[in-house]
């Protein structure tokens, strides 16, 4: 794995500076940014992946490595999301959304097996053709993480993804999804306002400031 | 090569735009010529005034122009009034929950067969004056009163505000959120204001504007009606919309420059209701100014929520007992004054009209669809255009999509049919069906527009991380996704479609009947049984497609529950 280059980015919002960021996160350690609302801690996220809303002005570059992100397509990046909801698609079945991420090659039976080992790897055997709606919230969460790692992302970007846990869950959420991350050896930048995330975390805390 | 996703979304904008505009803009222009006498196919070559003069020495010129200026304005005074009183009195209470779930299937209701069951309910003879005679009475015969058809225009006005408060209270609901309302409604009563006062001193002034544009609407489609008018309104003389379609119809064919002039007159009318509108309102703002601020916490509350809640129910009570008087018409055979139910009820009249009705519900049946086909399409392109492109829609593309509903059709459908004529056009099915989709992408895009634009954006950022395309993002995940409202607005659209008399007729030159077509047409005839029939086949299309559209989705995503709950 690459490691995740922020190289010099500043945002501005209709002229006026929002942020500047410039740091080096190596595969498998997570920085955390922190900083009070406002501040463009989501703008920063929505940069990197490729979704700056046209009201803002951003320079610098996003890089995997050698591999330069800032022109590339959102789809093309290969940089997973994890939101503070799971998100998991209602059309589709947990099976469903797990294989929309995955890359479209290989037969029906054999996309129908990793998913259903990937859902024996989160302790939910025989899941796949469920609805999501009926999955309790920690069961969302850990298909939500398996989505994005099935679709083999090359860095992780995780948008406050424990605030709306309740307390039991979080300390298990936080520590699967740092072990997973570690593990896959990818380079992720989170986002939070709980400084127990970034001591969980166990990387780097930059501080924005209003 | 650009996908078809990528071409559908860059030209859908402009073909809904241009959908709404031309038509409109080429026949007012269609029908200027003509009003002043220059139309080479019928040997109009010179430019003159005579017909404008003809226009007026017409017997009852002005009193039609104050009867259209006058039912615009009223009704349409009336249905805001209720709508306000209405949600300033019950917003937050369990009544405004169940008049909700009423609104879709009320707002589905066609005017025609609302207009119909009006009548049969109101008339001398009607259900109303049946069940109160002779017991209170004392009537042995029906009352030698005109009604419908009263010379005021009283029953069309009643017959318009029926129609007309489901559409406001709607688009009310969509506007609520938009102005904060409950926000404000809460503050406004922590600092001390009684329900009503609260919503008319905090919540109207923000709600107000959202609602303009509808309100303008109504005033527009209320001044020049022709189907209502013709089954409700008064006939000598009639509304100004319903003289200009006699004078098109006239054998006579120079009589159509004579109906040019009429239809932009009628232009004239609408516009004159809009403009005294638009003054009444700047007075009303500066009048209340003070009244705003005065502190005054409780203005007659009980009073006014009385007054609310019986003319809401009043309205219920009104389309119910229509309803009902179409049911217990279709089912008579011989119905004397004053038995209050036909007996015995039979089924005689439904198997005599059975032979008839397959050819206009078949015709009615296709233009809906492919209307609302083709609406529905250039809609979820135009929306997915400005999704993906994150720009909000300019203030003048909302007046060009109410363009169609502001200008009195019977003015520009009229020009297009001068236009037709001029250019040797075949008027046939597709022509229809592009008319009627002029009316129909205006409220398939206002049904719709909500629920796609507050689809939260995440979904679309998620999937695009997963590595989905622009076209796969929106063939995978938010078609499914919004596939609850799209079947809703696809409903709306099928009723906005079945409900039009006037495109159907001139567009289709009489050669083209509907179910709608049919029904009017009978309404003005004295069969009151056949009539019922017709009205309420003309009113199950509709709710055929909105119970489609509610259950299809119970029954198809009954595994998929997060579907049916809003996201």
């Amino acid at each position: 794995m690459d490691p995740l280059i922020l190289d010099d980015i500043r945002i501005a919002l209709d002229g006026a500076p929002l942020l500047g960021i410039d740091t080096v996160i190596a595969p498998g350690d997570v920085l955390t940014v922190m900083g009070p609302s406002g501040v463009g801690k989501s703008t920063l996220l929505a940069y990197i992946a490729g979704f700056l809303s046209p009201a803002f002005q951003a320079r610098g570059r996003v890089l995997l490595g050698s591999r330069e992100l800032t022109r590339l397509p959102a789809e093309a990046r290969r940089v997973g999301l994890l939101f503070q909801d799971p998100l998991l698609f209602p059309h589709l079945s947990v099976g469903g959304n797990l294989a929309f991420g995955m890359a479209a090659s290989g037969s029906r039976r054999q996309r129908r097996q990793r998913v259903a080992a990937a859902l024996a790897e989160i302790g939910l055997e025989g899941f796949a053709d469920r609805d999501p709606a009926t999955l309790s919230g920690g069961q969302r969460s850990r298909v939500a993480l398996m989505r994005v790692l099935l679709s083999s992302p090359r860095a992780m970007l995780l948008d406050e993804p424990f605030s709306k846990l309740d307390a039991a869950l979080r300390g298990e959420m936080r520590q699967l999804v740092f072990q997973r991350i570690r593990q896959e050896g990818l380079p992720a930048l989170m986002v939070t306002h709980d400084a127990a995330d970034a001591e969980a975390a166990g990387g780097a805390v930059i501080e924005l400031e209003p | 090569m650009p996908s078809g996703h990528a071409v559908g979304v860059r030209l859908a904008p402009w073909l809904a735009i241009a959908l709404l505009s031309l038509p409109v803009a080429s026949g007012l222009a269609g029908v200027i010529a003509p009003a002043f006498g220059w139309l080479p196919a019928l040997g109009g070559n010179a430019l003159t005034l005579v017909h404008w003069q003809a226009l007026l020495q017409a017997p009852g010129l002005g009193r039609m122009v104050q009867l259209s200026y006058v039912t615009g304005l009223a009704s349409a005074l009336l249905s805001l009034s209720i709508v306000v009183l209405f949600l300033g009195a019950f917003m937050h209470t369990r009544l405004f929950t169940a008049v909700r779930r009423l609104l879709s299937p009320l707002l589905a209701v066609p005017h025609a067969a609302a207009a119909i069951g009006l009548a049969f309910l109101l008339a001398p003879s009607g259900l109303l004056s049946r069940s109160l005679s002779p017991w209170l009475t004392g009537w042995q015969y029906p009352p030698d009163i005109l009604f419908p058809g009263d010379p005021h225009g009283l029953a069309l006005i009643a017959g318009l505000v029926i129609k007309e408060v489901p559409f406001l209270l709607l688009m009310s609901l969509a506007a609520l959120p938009q102005c904060q309302a409950s926000e404000r409604l809460c503050m406004a009563r922590a600092l001390g204001y009684g329900p009503l006062s609260a919503f008319l001193k905090a919540v109207l002034p923000g709600l107000y504007p959202l609602l303009r544009l509808p309100i303008y609407a109504v005033i527009a489609f209320a001044s020049s009606t022709v189907d209502v008018a013709l089954i409700l309104g008064p006939t000598t003389p009639p509304t100004l919309s319903v003289a200009v379609l006699r004078w098109l119809n006239d054998p006579d064919l120079t009589m159509r420059f004579m109906a040019s002039a009429g239809a932009l007159l009628q232009l004239v009318v609408t516009l004159a209701a809009l403009a005294s509108w638009w003054l009444a309102e700047r007075l009303v703002r500066q009048l209340m100014r003070g009244w705003l601020e005065n502190g005054r916490r409780r203005s007659g509350d009980m009073l006014l929520g009385g007054v609310a809640l019986s003319a809401v129910s009043l309205s219920v009570l009104l389309i119910l007992g229509s309803l009902i008087g179409l049911i217990l018409w279709s089912l008579a055979a011989y119905w004397p004054f004053p038995q209050a139910l036909p007996q015995p009820p039979t089924l005689r009249n439904w198997m005599g009209a059975a032979a008839g009705l397959g050819d206009p519900l078949f015709q009615a049946a296709v233009i809906g669809l492919a209307a609302t086909a083709l609406s529905i399409v250039l809609v979820v392109g135009a929306l997915e255009a400005e999704t993906l492109h994150e720009r909000p829609i300019r203030p003048g593309a909302q007046l060009i999509l109410y363009l169609p509903l502001l200008v009195p059709p019977v003015a520009f459908l009229f020009g297009l049919v001068m236009m037709q004529v001029q250019l040797g056009v075949a008027p046939g099915l597709s022509v229809v069906i592009l008319g009627h989709a002029i009316f129909v992408l205006p409220y398939v895009f206002l049904s719709l527009a909500e629920s796609y634009r507050r689809l939260d954006p995440r979904w679309a950022h998620l999937a695009r991380s997963l590595g989905a395309g622009p076209a796969r993002v929106f063939w995978r995940m938010r078609l499914p996704m919004l596939s609850v409202p799209l079947l809703t607005a696809a409903a709306v659209g099928f009723a906005v479609s079945i409900g039009q008399y006037l495109p159907t007729l001139l567009l289709g030159a009489g050669r083209i009947s509907t179910i709608t077509t049919e029904a009017v047409s009978l309404a003005s005839g004295g069969d009151r049984r056949l009539t019922a029939v017709y009205a309420l086949w003309q009113l199950a299309l509709p709710a055929l497609g909105f119970a489609l559209a509610l259950g299809l989705p119970r029954l198809l995503f009954r595994r998929r529950s997060g579907l049916l709950t809003p996201v």
